[in-house]
This record gives structure tokens, C-alpha cells and sequence, in this order.
């Protein structure tokens, strides 16, 4: 192995592929940032440019736009509540109330620390322990799946209901309903499409989260007719984009990232929806170990909280190349795009790659992990300067925030009859969350409605119809055990505080 | 009887679940899947359910927290005007193009929202698109169908 690590070393410390991960990086982070435009929009337009390469290069040059660009999805997260990537929604529970308490910088600075730290750490297990982890990965079937979808969902309501947990649950089941528009995934028979031929391919997520969070983040302000940046523009452009993290903070960030980061990488490996699930599955993890005058600064600027969904989510990424570089199967969109470069290059993944191309499989681990440390590099000195967009006036800043939401869904489908459908959903929105109806629960539900739906198909499938499935075996039992508990524990808590 | 918010909007989501379950239930499926454990309506019906019974004990359950909102503190008519402008946006944005409907969508929020520095309107508006417009079209190759553009010679 060590010789591998050193093959993989020499060729990613080479000067073009270091200048490779630079570009990659740097475009990666403008990509991102851009509405609608996530990792895998960077990578697969990256594609093309990398045919000109060595396979090491290219991939090298890939893992670098991937790294950048969930950078770039996180600071539209902090700065705008607008998140591209679902990876990135939970980054905003906390980034964006620090953004807006004139600790724009700071709410920056910590994403990139974390996330370093997170891939830092991941990337060691990956070194460590990538071949063996690939039977954890097909250890998972679709029972457990389901479960663990239902324990992110349930938890995700009960830490964001703010003590309204049956209110949580009835937008997890309305993000439930709205994935399932359009086209069935096994039969294709449409479904509440109401004949209309715009919906046949569903709802796109960009769409839900610019109407859910952005556009109706920049409603709500004009509604309440206050500047919720009021704060960060009562500060000079230099604290605001001052960087600087104190001790307490960074015991805080030290006491976050570990845990994080093995939960993190650890579902990322499983194939399906990782860093999403990680993130949130992480923040409320984290939730749940502070103590109580922690809990209460969640959702409202909490260093734990922003850091713990950017640990998990870096370390998710690092862990979806399990099963891509060791079975040949890509785990998420992203890493499917992977997957076809690295098709394209004539490279087969799965279990012989390690073998048969040494220097790809050592090349892209070490290159990812430089990437890391460029994009920490190049980022840092440029957050002062990011920061700033906050302290554009309201005037500005509100069309602006509904421009990128537009065009975010222009881009993707070049009708109007998303744009017409994202403005009601806004709008919806915007009067759901004037009374306390959270929307961060929707987003995970909308997010994980067509996967869940599969894996309860296969589950169902499998035990000919019976609810079997969900104790038959010990990792569903226990997961379901774990979500019954915190049902248990919000009914609890509600009896208690009405007592 | 007053109806409290939060109870009036698990009315209407009772009533979005009633409907989403009968719509669930007519969905035409495959005979062959008919009687499947699993088909295309499962998932909806349980979810139609699902629906109905978190509304009805949301509706049902003592309300102890209660979220109040002023309504004299709303800016409704700023809201409205932005809401027509972006629904005027999404109507003609096929029609004029992106470049000419984004400008002029921009130009016309500055503007309700009570901006008065034409100089800096028009900056953060027209150049402001152009430029974005060039860094998708131009340096990303990203496509935006623009047909003003195309007509005066400016888009391929």
C-alpha cells in the first residue's frame, strides 16, 4: 500500500497535475457558486477539456471542479440561503443566521476548515481502508435503506420543529408528495401531472429549493419589511470578512469534526443520497451531544451546527469513491459522472483497478486530497472578499437573489412554466414559514422521496407484501428502533412542556 | 368560532391530502400490476394517509404554542408588485429573450423597491446580464436561448 500512496504522490505532486488541481479548484468554486449549477454540471463540463489528457490528469483535474464546487454550493448557502446542491441545505441552518449577524467571514472560514478537516480525515480512511469498506457498502440492502432514509426524515423533523414536530412531519410528507410528480421510476406511468406534459419529468430540486429557500428566504424579507443583514452592514467590510476563528470556537469545531467525519465518510460509502443524508444526519447528531445552552444556539448561528453538516458532507464526497474506485458503482450523480470519464478514459473501476492501474487508483485518493489543501489555499484569502456581497444593500440584493433563482431553473429546462411554478411555490412558502412550518425537513424529504420509494418497492417485493421487512434483519431493526425512539422522545418532550 | 392560522393551514393541507389520495387511487396502472404488492399508486396512497392523519391531529390536538404574525407589519404591497413583476419575467422571457427580460426584470425590482440611482440601476442591470451572459455562453458554453440576441447578430 505504501508503495501505491507514494506511485499515487509522485504523480498528483506533478507540476501539471498541480496546476491541474488549481484550475480545477478555482473553477470548480465559481461553478458552484453559480444557481443550479453543482458538482456534477462542473465535472460533466469539464469532461470534454480532460480528452486531451492523461487519464491521471484529467481525473486529477475532476476531482479538483468536485471539491470547488461543493465549496462554492456552501458560500451561496451561508451568504444567500440560496443552496445549489442538496449536500450544501443543511450547511444553511446556521451558516446563514452567522452571515447575517455580520460574522460573514467567520461563517466562511469555518465551512472551509471543516470541510478540510473532514476530507482530511476522510481521505485517510479512504487510504486505509477502501477495499475492505466496499463490503460495508453491499452489506446494505434495501431494508436498510428505508429505514435509515426514515431515521433521516424523522430526525431532521425533530431537531428543525422548534417543539412543533407534528408540523415537521407534515412538510416531510408534503416534499414526500411533490417527489412524486411525474414519471414512475420502474412502470413510467405518469403521475399528478394532470395531463400537463411539463411535469412528466417531475419536479427538479434546484426548482423546490430556489422557491423553498431563496426566493422565498428574499420574499419574506420584503414582507417583514427589516433587513436581515441589518447587523452584518452596521460593521466595517473588514470585520465582516475578517476570517478569524477564536480558541473557544476552534475547541468547538475540534470537539465537531472527528464525529462528524466518521459518520460522514461512513455514509458516504453506502450508494444513494450520501452527503445529503450525511449533512443532516450530522447536524442533528450534533444537536443532540452539546448541552442544553448549545442546543438553543442551533439554527441560530451555531458554530457546532455549521461545521458538523460541512465535516460530514466533505467526508461523504471522500466516501462515495469507495464504492466508485472499488466496485464500479457510482453512488451518487456526481460520482456517476465520474464514472463515465473515467469509462471514457478506458478505465474500467471495480475490484481489479487496484491492481490493474495502480497509479490511477493511488493518483486520484492523493489528488483529491491535495485538492483539498489548494482549495483551502486559494479560498481563504479570497473570503474578505466574498463576504462583501452581504453588505449590498436590500434594494439590490433581494432582485438580485430572485435573478439567480430564475435563472438557475432557465437554465436547466428553457420554459417558463417552471419559472411560473417556482413563484407559487415561493409564495406558498413564504406563508408557510410567516407561521413556524419549517422548511428544511421538505428539501430532505423531496430529496429522498424517489429513493425511498424504490427501496420500499424492492423491500415490499422481496417479502411479498409483508411489513416483514422491517425487522428481519438486525441493522433495519435497530435503525427503526433508533427513529422510534426519537418519536418517543418528541412526544415526550411535548407532554412535558405542556405539563 | 376563531379559526387559528396553523389550524386553517392543516385544513387546507387535510383537504390537499383528501384530494392527493383520491387522485392516488385513480391512477391507472398496468393490469398485470394490479394486485402487485407494490405499484405505482402504493407509495402515493400511503402518503395520502399519511397526510390526512398528521393534519387531522394537528387539527384535532390543543394548540399550546401559537405563532402569531402582525399582518398591519407585512409589506403586502411591495410583495405584490414583486410577485406581478417576476410573473410578467416568466411570461415573456421565452418572447423577448433572456438577456432583454432579465435587464428589465432587474431594472423594474430595483426600482419598486424603492432605488432611485438610475446610474447604478442600469449598471446592475443591462452590463450586469451581459457579463453574466458571457460567462455562461461565452467561457462555459452553457446555452441560453436568446432569439434578440440571435436576430441582431450577437448570439450564434
Amino acid at each position: 500500500m505504501i508503495e501505491g500512496i507514494l506511485i499515487g504522490l509522485s504523480t498528483a505532486l506533478s507540476l501539471t497535475n498541480i496546476l491541474m488541481v488549481m484550475v480545477g479548484c478555482f473553477a470548480g468554486t465559481i461553478i458552484g457558486m453559480l444557481p443550479g449549477l453543482g458538482p456534477m454540471t462542473a465535472i460533466a463540463l469539464m469532461i470534454p477539456i480532460t480528452y486531451g489528457f492523461d487519464p491521471s490528469t484529467g481525473l486529477i483535474l475532476m476531482a479538483g471542479v468536485y471539491y470547488g464546487a461543493v465549496f462554492g454550493g456552501s458560500t451561496s448557502s451561508i451568504l444567500l440561503n440560496a443552496p445549489g446542491i442538496p449536500g450544501t441545505v443543511a450547511t444553511a441552518f446556521d451558516g446563514y443566521p452567522m452571515a447575517q449577524q455580520g460574522k460573514a467571514g467567520k461563517a466562511l472560514a469555518i465551512a472551509a476548515y471543516s470541510s478540510f478537516a473532514g476530507g482530511t480525515i476522510s481521505a485517510i480512511f479512504l487510504l486505509v481502508a477502501a477495499p475492505s469498506l466496499s463490503k460495508v457498502s453491499l452489506a446494505f440492502r434495501s431494508p436498510d435503506y428505508f429505514a435509515l432514509m426514515i431515521l433521516g426524515l424523522t430526525a431532521i423533523s425533530a431537531f428543525s420543529s422548534k417543539g412543533q414536530f407534528l408540523k415537521a412531519m407534515m412538510m416531510v410528507v408534503l416534499g414526500l408528495m411533490l417527489a412524486t410528480v411525474g414519471q414512475d421510476s420502474l412502470s413510467d406511468i405518469t403521475r399528478f401531472t394532470f395531463n400537463n406534459m411539463n411535469l412528466t419529468d417531475g419536479i427538479s430540486f434546484v426548482l423546490i429549493v430556489m422557491a423553498t429557500f431563496a426566493m422565498s428566504e428574499a420574499l419574506t424579507i420584503i414582507f417583514r419589511g427589516k433587513d436581515p443583514n441589518r447587523a452584518a452592514k452596521q460593521i466595517s467590510l473588514t470585520e465582516l470578512g475578517s476570517i478569524k476563528v477564536n480558541k473557544e470556537e476552534t475547541i468547538k469545531m475540534a470537539k465537531t469534526i472527528p464525529r462528524s467525519s466518521i459518520l460522514g465518510f461512513l455514509i458516504g460509502v453506502l450508494p444513494g443520497a450520501g452527503a445529503t443524508i450525511a449533512s443532516f444526519l450530522a447536524y442533528g447528531m450534533e444537536r443532540n451531544y452539546v448541552n442544553e445552552e448549545e442546543k438553543q444556539k442551533f439554527g441560530k448561528g451555531s458554530v457546532h451546527g455549521l461545521s458538523a453538516p460541512e465535516t460530514a458532507n466533505n467526508a461523504a464526497c471522500s466516501g462515495s469513491f469507495v464504492p466508485l474506485l472499488t466496485l464500479g458503482i457510482p453512488g451518487s450523480g456526481t460520482t456517476a459522472v465520474m464514472l463515465g470519464a473515467l469509462l471514457g478514459f478506458g478505465i474500467q473501476p471495480g475490484p481489479r483497478l487496484y491492481q490493474t492501474n495502480p497509479e490511477i487508483f493511488w493518483s486520484v485518493i492523493m489528488s483529491m486530497y491535495i485538492g483539498m489543501v489548494v482549495l483551502l489555499i486559494l479560498n481563504l484569502p479570497l473570503i474578505p472578499y466574498i463576504a462583501r456581497i452581504l453588505a449590498v444593500p436590500r434594494n439590490y440584493l433581494i432582485p438580485l437573489i430572485l435573478f439567480f433563482s430564475v435563472t438557475g431553473i432557465y437554465l436547466m429546462s428553457f420554459n417558463n412554466f417552471d419559472i411560473f411554478l417556482m413563484i407559487g411555490i415561493a409564495v406558498v412558502a413564504t406563508f408557510l414559514r410567516l407561521y413556524d412550518f419549517p422548511m428544511p425537513p421538505l428539501i430532505l424529504a423531496f430529496v429522498l422521496g424517489g429513493l425511498m420509494e424504490e427501496t420500499l418497492r424492492r423491500s415490499l417485493l422481496i417479502s411479498d407484501g409483508s411489513p416483514n421487512f422491517l425487522w428481519d434483519r438486525p441493522i433495519t431493526l435497530i435503525i427503526l428502533l433508533i427513529t422510534i425512539t426519537i418519536v418517543c422522545w418528541q412526544i415526550f418532550s411535548t407532554f412535558r412542556k405542556k405539563s | 368560532m376563531r379559526i387559528s392560522p396553523t389550524k386553517f393551514i392543516s385544513l387546507l393541507f387535510f383537504v390537499l391530502s383528501v384530494f392527493y389520495l383520491y387522485t392516488a387511487y385513480n391512477i391507472q396502472v398496468f393490469a398485470f400490476d394490479e394486485n402487485a404488492p407494490f405499484n405505482a399508486r402504493t407509495f402515493p396512497i400511503y402518503l395520502g394517509w399519511a397526510g390526512i392523519i398528521l393534519s387531522s391531529l394537528k387539527i384535532i390536538l390543543p394548540e399550546k404554542v401559537t405563532t402569531e404574525v402582525n399582518h398591519k407589519h407585512l409589506d403586502y404591497k411591495s410583495i405584490i408588485y414583486l410577485i406581478v413583476i417576476s410573473l410578467i419575467y416568466a411570461a415573456v422571457i421565452l418572447k423577448i429573450g433572456y438577456f432583454i427580460s432579465t435587464s428589465l426584470f432587474l431594472f423594474a425590482s430595483y426600482y419598486f423597491l424603492g432605488e432611485r440611482r438610475w446610474g447604478l440601476m442600469f449598471i446592475l442591470s443591462f452590463p450586469f446580464v451581459a457579463a453574466f451572459m458571457y460567462l455562461l455562453h461565452g467561457l462555459l458554453n452553457i446555452y441560453l436561448r436568446d432569439p434578440f440576441l440571435k436576430y441582431i447578430g450577437v448570439m450564434g
